[in-house]
């Protein structure tokens, strides 16, 4: 994932992609997670500066914004790494075997789950059903699906993206 | 915009050029090539195989040929998924390089490519999609356009009586009578409860407000559940009819479908579908002339299991952390703005225009006394046939388990089914044979749920599930009210207890309390059922929970911290494949001659245990 | 007259007829059974999230949550059943598991509604013990010190910061067993939108919050024989201090409080009423030049620091109308190391001015910059009613059979204007009898403005003064305030003088004052008793105009000179700034 960085900013401070996303929305509170899924999606994370813009454009306290984001788990406050690895802990996927995947993919990353390594290369999710049970196991690499997941294919996934 | 008229008009025309679709018998020369694009079949890069046909066509040059992509074919083991017809011919595990060679011979030669055909349980090779026994016990109702038409293509649900529905309501039906219909067919709420759905739109009816809504909750939260988002992906526009129909009745204009972002196919098909019928008129001001206002939008969730609830959904929709609110009011009398709100799942939808169009008469027929219709299933776990299937309410547990999902894989035996996910509970052996509906469901100790079914066998753990759940609850509690909160967190602590061989006995009665005053003092319906994969649990394998108490023993071996690895040396051939990979280094022994493991040494990660081939390795 | 419907219904087997609307609490407490509650706060925390209140209905699914659930026509209703006490005793388990427990070392202890409950349910062991959420205590601010250790997660300040005050300083986080009341991105309310009402900390059962405490502080000062320790005492400090003591809730115990405060051994004890009479005396003037002369209008009171911070945060377009005026302690500490040292010869350096305040937010205020009107700060330490109790208590003073005493001649002498300062309405209600005397030149016996007073949260009067109109509006809340602010941002108002208060009720209502309990809350009229205390004191008064106290003529006359002049503004006025709402950390 590029990490996207302010491109120039207007006379406020405020990137005009942010500008862009708020003003498709009506200055209404119920749009603030639509407007926080857009910039999650965009920057990757939810930048304080993109809390305070939001907070001024939809007139709720930072407070609230903040207990928002931290209530949902699609909302992250950090960016997460070069190459996201996300792996499936639905009920189809743990029932198959998917807690030793994410056990692998934690000892091989040394990183615990939430967490984005100290290279910035990667970061490591636990999901909940992506809805492909019919491939269970699943891990995915930045979006992209591996099915029917063993530890030696996550390893070879592993390496293959160490190597480029 | 469309007048009813010209709508009309491509229905017509486009169900003569469709025949094909369902008819193998059409009188045509074209052939359809029908690929999968459900999120397992997308997944495993179904949209490449699509992509490639079309190239590969346009390349040869050859005419009378249409690459579609379709919703979920149910049979998500075997994907992607490839069908052609009209002859109905079902490709398995197709990859994109395969695309050539169904060209070359099936297409250009009619030649059928027999190694991509796929097996049938009793190992028969089966040419086509019905004959397989996958289907034959299915009924699709709910699902009866996902697989055949383009989802993104509005023309071609018309042509299989797509809008027809929410036109003879429109132009023959009083919200009475609609309200009548739905009664009268018996549906019930597919999203869990099991709540009778024409009761749900009479008391929205009857509120007063001066603004009403109309919910779609999409957020399917179950993990492994995933029948809401077949649908949304496979046939969008019978939820977009389904809730305009549900806004004619209660007297709504205004809809809010609510979706899991984690789904974006779903969310950008339904967008889609949302924005043709507002290209053709259908959604917009006085719908075809009928004074009928009605406008729909997309608001996405963003990971919050929760959100199933429909006052956290409510809340979420208005922009909030999604914590329930209390009940009463009900959101029929109080919902989104305070306003009368009518909330059903996807799958409840996904039933009404086939109820307006065929009778209530015909839809009560389906199923039992009580659970009328069918219900969709996520067949899932230890089992063949994983795939999404659809039933007759009734059939038992044993029909799905062994004649649709072909029985469990690897020689292994059934131990259990969880229904209803997180908020369900098991289901053991001996109950294989009670039939599917909302009651037989809940006096055995779980529940229908959503739809997620999710197959166990002998290698798993009771306890180490009852945690696993307990761990999701835990997760996704929405930290509102204290049973939930802090309760659910002392369950998972005593289950964590129970797993790692410190459980003491007085801690399985602790957590039988602890249950029961979650169950009864939480405010939603999350915190109501956490508890209800323990409890049930409790009651079926009771003695794997005082095995591990009392004997530090997981017959399941999948305790890992209770884990006494021995080699049998009777069966150990002595090939050092365990010596080599243990990381602990606590295996020894000469080539050929029966090692042996150092308990002290072990880690108990379960390598040699999976790594050995005369499975001479075991938990004692 | 009520014209409700009347609903019948049985609670233990004992029938109840109440109004239509009421809840199963009300009802319940209407036949003298109570039912347990830690999150319910009547009008603003009715969420029902600790399930401490759950009880049986019969036929209902699960339990009933007795404080928000309404009564129905033949309702069943138990609250003792064995399931429901099991439940509750569960509950109390829970919140108790994940508490930090030292008790006896809690601000709050014996006035905790969680520790009330654990000896209620006689809880000898915590049963469920598990993992506990830890928290860092944030003391940084002036005014408040958070400790989410003790937190129950009630969400009443949360509700009280967002609803009552409309300032959302503070909310949910997190979610499950993670949930805490933070700030955004756990800042400390020093760097956040807090305004330090305080209000948070009255609605707290717990001791997740309280003030930032000066007693230590003041006692070291007190036993230091260099230094001459002066005390002062706000109005509304007088009308509730009696009730940290048990005593009946409006009891005015001004004699009972100066005989301790000397008891205590402050070298001086002032009374802030005469400071407020400077300040009327001061802001009249200000009101009739802004009158006169074309000013600035409307004026806004500046009395209230938790509303001054709120306008530099939130308004600083409209700082302009703020009067210009300090609040009465700042005024009276620097006239008191200005004037008194001088007329005592003590070394101002040597004097240490602490104020006895409802409120918490003047622990800030004596903080801003240009509160050094003598060129020292004007006060050194601002004690919260509920501190000042708790040095009476440390010093083992016995208050409630205390003799009555006067405060220290010559700063005591004070006028019924000045001891309504503490109530909404009552900085208005004071000025306006000097106003109304100042631009007329006539003596009027009309004092009472019936329509500035009352407990609504917002009040509007036109005042003709000998046929001069006047608009003014009144408003307590910062909520209220925020709508006030609107109106004339937009230039919707035409006020001329507008009074805010940032508590709901005013200083009798502030962030320092005695907690009630969500009960008392319920049933109570704390705010009028605590009020009526103020206006007796008004009544009995033989001067009730501020203008005509003669310690501050005299102090006019010999020292500050003229009203407004250069002097008094040396002393008696400040400056305000735009504030950052928010001083967070960008990645």
């Amino acid at each position: 994932m590029e990490e996207k960085k302010c491109s120039g900013c207007d006379h406020n401070g405020v990137d005009p992609k942010l500008k862009e996303i708020l003003e498709k929305y009506v200055q209404d509170k119920s749009n603030l997670i639509q407007i926080l899924n857009e910039v999650q999606n965009y920057y990757g994370y939810v930048p304080s500066k993109a809390q305070s813009a939001i907070s001024e454009y939809l007139n709720i306290p930072m407070a609230e914004i903040y207990g928002v984001i931290t209530f949902y788990s699609r909302f992250t406050l950090k960016p997460k790494g070069k190459n996201h690895i996300a792996i499936c802990l639905g009920t189809a996927c743990f029932v198959k075997g998917s807690e030793r995947i994410l056990d692998r993919a934690k000892e091989r990353l040394g990183i615990d789950v939430g967490e984005t390594s100290k290279d910035g290369m990667f970061s490591l999710e636990a999901t909940r059903c992506i809805g492909a049970c019919g491939l269970a196991p699943v891990f995915t690499v930045n979006g992209e699906v591996y099915g029917k997941a063993t530890v030696k294919m996550f390893d070879e996934v592993l390496d293959k993206i160490m190597k480029e | 915009m469309k007048t009813l008229e010209e709508i009309n008009k491509i229905r017509e025309e486009k169900r003569k050029e469709l025949d094909l679709r369902v008819n193998t018998k059409a009188d045509t020369r074209e052939k359809h090539i029908l690929v999968c694009h459900g999120t397992g079949c997308t997944s495993s890069k179904s949209v490449d195989i699509l992509n490639n046909f079309r190239k590969i066509i346009k390349e040869k040059n050859i005419e009378n040929v249409r690459v579609i992509q379709t919703g979920c074919f149910g049979l998500c083991a075997k994907g992607p998924i490839v069908i052609i017809r009209p002859e109905d011919v079902f490709y398995a595990m197709v990859k994109p390089t395969d695309c050539e060679e169904i060209v070359e011979k099936h297409i250009q030669n009619g030649e059928i490519v027999e190694r991509l055909l796929c097996k049938d349980i009793d190992n028969k090779t089966v040419k086509k999609l019905d004959e397989l026994t996958f289907y034959k016990k299915q009924m699709r109702i709910a699902l009866k356009n996902c697989g055949m038409i383009d989802p993104e293509n509005i023309d071609e649900y018309f042509a299989f009586d797509g809008y027809k529905a929410l036109e003879k309501v429109l132009k023959t039906m009083t919200p009475d009578e609609v309200i009548k219909e739905i009664s009268d067919s018996g549906l019930r709420g597919r999203g869990g409860a099991g709540f009778p759905t024409g009761k749900k739109w009479q008391f929205t009816k009857d509120a007063v407000g001066d603004q009403k809504y109309v919910v779609c909750n999409a957020d399917e939260g179950d993990p492994g559940a995933f029948m809401d988002r077949s649908i949304l992906e496979g046939d969008p526009h019978s939820v977009v009819e389904a809730m305009m129909i549900a806004g004619y009745a209660i007297g709504a204009d205004k809809g809010y479908i609510y979706v899991r972002a984690e789904y974006p196919i779903a969310v950008q098909r339904f967008q889609t579908a949302i924005d043709s019928a507002r290209e053709y008129g259908i959604l917009g001001k006085n719908i075809w002339g009928t004074g009928f206002n009605f406008d729909l939008e997309v608001r996405l969730g963003a990971g919050a299991f929760v959100c199933g609830e429909e006052t956290a959904l409510l809340e979420s929709i208005e922009g909030r952390r999604g914590q329930p609110r209390l009940k009463p009011p009900f959101p029929a009398n109080a919902g989104l703005w305070g306003k009368p709100t009518l909330i059903n799942n996807v799958e409840t939808y996904a039933n009404i225009t086939k109820i307006i169009l065929n009778g209530a008469k015909w839809y009560s027929s389906i199923g039992t006394e009580k659970s009328k219709g069918t219900k969709v299933f996520a067949l899932g776990g230890n089992v063949v046939n994983v795939g999404l299937v659809e039933v007759p309410m009734g059939v038992t547990l044993r029909e799905i388990v062994y004649d649709i999902g072909g029985g469990i894989p690897n020689g292994r035996d059934f131990k259990a089914a969880q229904t209803g996910g997180p908020s369900g509970g098991c289901i053991p052996k001996e109950h294989l044979d009670t039939p599917i509906e909302y009651e037989s469901l809940k006096e055995i100790g779980s529940m229908m749920g959503s739809g997620g079914l999710i197959v166990m066998d002998d290698s798993k753990c009771m306890v180490n599930l009852a945690k696993f759940y307990l761990g999701f609850t835990v997760d996704e509690s929405c930290g509102k009210c204290t049973p939930c909160r802090i309760g659910t967190k002392r369950m998972y602590e005593i289950l964590e207890k129970i797993t790692s061989g410190k459980g003491e006995e007085e801690d399985i009665e602790n957590l039988e309390k602890l249950a029961v005053s979650i169950q009864k003092a939480s405010v939603c319906g999350l915190g109501q059922s956490a508890p209800n994969p323990v409890l049930s649990t409790l009651r079926y394998f009771r003695d794997e929970y005082e095995e591990h108490v009392k004997e530090k023993k997981c017959r399941a071996g999948e305790c890992k911290a209770m884990m006494k690895l021995v080699i049998d040396p009777e069966l150990c051939k002595g090939c050092g494949l365990c010596k080599r990979n243990c990381p602990a280094g606590a295996i020894s022994g000469e080539v050929t001659k029966p090692h042996k493991i150092d308990n002290e040494k072990c880690i108990k990660c379960g390598v040699c245990l999976n790594n050995c081939h005369f499975k001479a390795i075991k938990n004692g | 007259m009520s014209n409700k419907n009347m609903v019948h219904l049985t609670i233990n087997n004992i029938p109840v007829e109440v109004e239509e609307g009421t809840t199963i609490l009300e009802a319940a407490r209407k036949v003298n059974i109570d039912i347990p509650t830690l999150c319910f706060l009547k009008d603003i925390n009715e969420v029902g999230d600790c399930r401490m209140c759950v009880v049986d209905v019969e036929g209902a699914r699960g339990f009933a949550t007795a404080c928000i659930q309404k009564v129905a026509e033949g309702m069943v209703v138990k609250t003792d059943t064995p399931e429901v006490t099991e439940a509750r005793k569960i509950v109390l388990d829970l919140i108790l598991s994940n508490h930090d427990r030292e008790c006896l070392t809690c601000s709050r202890n014996g006035t905790c509604e969680l520790q009330k409950l654990a000896q209620e349910f006689y809880v000898d062991d915590i049963k469920y013990q598990g993992v506990r959420n830890e928290h860092e205590i944030d003391d940084i601010s002036p005014s408040i010190v958070r400790n989410f250790n003790k937190c129950i997660l009630c969400r009443r300040c949360v509700a009280t910061c967002k609803k009552v005050q409309g300032i959302g300083a503070i909310d949910c986080i997190n979610r499950g067993f993670e949930s805490c009341i933070s700030t955004v991105q756990n800042k400390s309310l020093n760097d956040v939108n807090c305004t330090f009402c305080g209000q948070c900390i009255e609605s707290c059962p717990t001791g997740a919050l309280k003030e930032k405490d000066s007693t230590a502080e003041v006692w070291r000062k007190l036993r230091d024989k260099d230094t001459y320790v002066v005390v002062q005492t706000a109005p509304a400090v007088r009308a509730a201090l009696g009730e940290e003591f048990g005593m009946e809730i409006g009891t005015n115990v001004t004699g009972k409080m100066v005989t301790a405060l000397k008891l205590l051994g402050f070298d001086k004890v002032f009374d802030t009423n005469t400071g407020a009479d400077f300040t009327i005396v001061e802001e009249g003037n200000e009101f009739l030049e802004r009158f006169s002369n074309k000013g600035t209008l409307p004026m806004i009171t500046s009395c209230s620091p938790g509303w001054v911070r709120f306008i530099e945060m939130n308004y600083p377009e409209l700082i302009p109308h703020l009067s210009s005026c300090k609040s009465p302690h700042q005024m009276f500490g620097a006239v008191i190391k200005s004037y008194y040292a001088e007329k005592m010869n003590i070394d101002p350096s040597k004097m240490y001015v602490v104020s006895v305040m409802p409120c918490i937010a003047k622990k800030f205020e004596r903080t801003r910059d240009n509160m050094q009107g003598a060129g020292f700060d004007d006060v050194d330490s601002v004690l919260t009613t509920r501190e000042l109790a708790r040095m009476i208590k440390q010093a083992h003073i016995e208050f409630t059979n205390l003799e009555d005493s006067t405060f220290d001649d010559p700063m005591g002498e004070a006028t019924g204007a000045g001891a309504i300062f503490g109530v909404t309405g009552g900085v208005m209600e004071a000025a306006l009898r000097t106003v109304q005397e100042k631009l007329t030149g006539k003596s009027f016996d009309k004092l009472d403005f019936e329509a500035v007073r009352g407990m609504d949260g917002i009040k509007r009067a036109e005042i003709d003064i000998n046929g001069t109109k006047v608009k003014v509006v009144v408003a307590s809340g910062l909520k209220n305030a925020e709508t006030i602010m609107e109106e004339i941002k937009s230039g919707k108002a035409d006020y001329q003088f507008v009074e805010i208060m940032a508590c709901p009720g005013g200083c009798i209502m502030g962030g320092g004052q005695p907690i009630r309990t969500s009960k008392e809350r319920a049933t109570i009229d704390i705010r009028g008793k605590r009020a009526k205390a103020l206006y007796t004191i008004d009544e009995k008064s033989t001067i009730r105009k501020s203008h005509e106290n003669p310690v501050v003529k005299k102090i006019y006359d010999d020292y500050l000179g003229e009203v407004g002049g250069h002097k008094a503004h040396t002393l008696l006025h400040t400056t305000y700034t735009a504030r950052e709402k928010y001083n967070l950390d960008n990645e």
